[in-house]
């Protein structure tokens, strides 16, 4: 799956990272990093995560695969 | 039948059957496009660009891609809605025909277009001797394929990294190394990091942050050269002070170089600072006339701001690239008065050092600064820019949470010094000088910078010092 942060929205709440810390990473106490393109199999968190954002700075791929058009 | 409702039909049966070509397949681009289709432009499009890949998101590769946490390809943009385009990936754009209506592309193909989106963005500036950048070791960092071999080079553990330029990509990368155990020199000839965009009070913070990190930073001081092995592998650099020190790999990160020389002789206002418009993102002419048919967005895009006092702006940031596609691509399926203007108050983000560096205006629009909130000494604060007794950006150090505090009140052209929001005031508030180098001395190019009024104005090449 593919994710985009807006990192001018993140506070640095961090409840992404408590929800899917394999996804979300802080460094230090507020500069969140993360993984844009997580395994599926973490979509789940990945959706709890966004939907616990404080600031819903989270944003998620709205189209699987077919729906693209472009292949890289 | 009335004009008003023939001008009705003409747009109706734009979106209908027009043609839209977006040249530019990165953030702006592919934002453009799910903006027009979501305006309901269903007529075609085609999206030109020059990497092999589809759009992805260039922020994580300075940061969690060199630190080896995930491969650089793991970084393609989500995708909002089905945009139904044409996508020609890895051909650049060569040519712009504005009488013809034509994009050449590097292939030989012309590609005709009724509307057409320039989103074109920057590349990294190389380092400016052709055979030194050559040698192997020797980095840019600005695409995917940059950030993979960058990864890969500091995954051998170097014995030492040379950062070239105390910007925020050099600031970044310097962070990455020491994170990595690798040691790290970043040469900066400004009198410190991040100079540029933030000016010297908050570099001089940058620069003691840089050295408690065990960064081996030197400022005031330029690379003269770059010398390789027998077998072409970068091994030593040698600085304008008369040292040389031993490295193994080398990242120039000079600043960006907008793309637009595809523009040449197409008679529009495109030069070093980008490609002049309005502040709907409609190109403007070599002549400074606006035109119909021409939008820009993104990096590459120069237009007036109205809290600038209608200055020329370029904006390297994330959220340009965005909001100025949208209103580009809304732009571009409406007529007057239904235009939207791209009124950003820019923002951005760096993570270095583990403080997160965040900002909201335009700082090197400001002359004086003022600490508002926290403790510089533990590197959590914020502060205000102002100019002419008002506030005109403001940074934090991991105080992010209070940058709308300061933004609401730019928006508003709000007194400088500005009313402290009444919580964790310093010790001493009081405005001082911002140190901003005087334009035209050398340093790290901020990533906003204020171009002028003329759209034509072209201003000095970079030229490294004691050349």
């Amino acid at each position: 799956m593919r994710i985009v942060v807006d990192l001018n929205r993140c506070q640095g709440y961090a409840q992404c990272v408590y929800l899917a810390h394999e996804v979300f990473r802080l460094t230090g106490t507020e500069a969140l990093t993360y993984d844009p393109n997580p395994d599926d199999a973490r979509r789940l968190q990945v959706e709890r995560a966004a939907a616990a954002c404080p600031v819903q700075a989270i944003m998620i791929d709205r189209l699987d695969g077919a729906e693209r058009g472009a292949r890289s | 039948m009335t004009l008003v409702a023939t001008l009705a039909e003409l747009v109706s049966d734009f979106r209908a059957n027009g043609r839209i070509v977006i040249v530019g397949a990165s953030l702006a681009g592919l934002r453009a496009a799910e903006a027009l289709r979501e305006e309901g432009f269903s007529g075609s499009l085609t999206i030109i660009g020059d990497e092999p890949y589809e759009p992805y998101d260039r922020p994580p590769l300075s940061k969690q891609v060199l630190k080896g946490w995930m491969p650089a390809e793991h970084t393609l943009l989500p995708r909002f809605r089905e945009v139904d385009a044409q996508w020609r990936l890895g051909v650049a754009a060569t040519g712009l025909d504005r009488v013809a209506r034509q994009v050449r592309l590097a292939d030989g193909d012309q590609i005709p277009y009724h509307r057409l989106l320039i989103a074109t963005g920057t590349r990294a500036r190389p380092w400016p001797n052709p055979a030194e950048a050559a040698l192997e070791g020797v980095f840019a960092l600005r695409s995917r394929d940059d950030a993979a071999r960058l990864q890969q080079a500091l995954a051998t553990r170097p014995s030492r990294v040379l950062v070239i330029g105390g910007g925020f990509i050099g600031s970044e990368v310097a962070s990455v190394c020491r994170e990595l155990d690798i040691p790290v020199t970043l040469t900066e000839r400004g009198p410190a990091p991040l100079v540029g965009a933030l000016g010297g009070v908050i570099g001089e913070i940058a620069a003691q942050m840089q050295r408690d990190h065990g960064v081996d930073l030197r400022c005031g001081v330029s690379v003269s050269s770059l010398e390789g092995d027998a077998a072409g592998h970068v091994r030593r650099a040698r600085l304008s002070d008369g040292t040389t020190i031993e490295v193994d790999v080398v990242l120039a990160a000079l600043g960006s170089i907008r793309n637009v020389e595809w523009l040449q002789g197409s008679g529009l206002a495109a030069g070093p600072w980008g490609v002049g418009c309005d502040a709907g993102g409609r190109a403007f002419d070599i002549n400074g006339v606006v035109t119909d048919s021409v939008y820009v967005a993104g990096d590459v895009a120069r237009m007036p701001h109205v809290l600038y006092e209608y200055q020329f702006l370029a904006m390297e940031h994330w959220d340009n690239a965005v909001f100025g596609a949208e209103v580009a691509a809304h732009n571009m399926v409406n007529l007057e008065p239904h235009y939207r203007p791209h009124l950003l108050l820019p923002g951005f983000w760096s993570g270095q050092f583990g403080v997160n560096i965040k900002s909201v205006g335009v700082p090197p629009f400001g002359d004086e600064i003022i600490f508002t909130q926290g403790s510089v000494k533990d590197r959590s604060f914020a502060a205000a820019y102002g100019r002419r007794g008002r506030i005109v950006a403001a940074v934090t150090f991991d105080h992010g949470k209070w940058l709308e505090y300061y933004a609401r009140l730019i928006e508003q052209s709000a007194p400088f010094p500005p009313p402290p929001p009444g919580w964790d005031r310093p010790d001493i508030m009081k405005p001082v000088p911002a140190e901003f180098p005087a334009p035209g001395v050398p340093t790290a190019i901020p990533d906003v910078v204020l171009t002028g009024h003329d759209p034509n104005e072209r201003r000095a090449e970079f030229r490294p010092r004691g050349h």
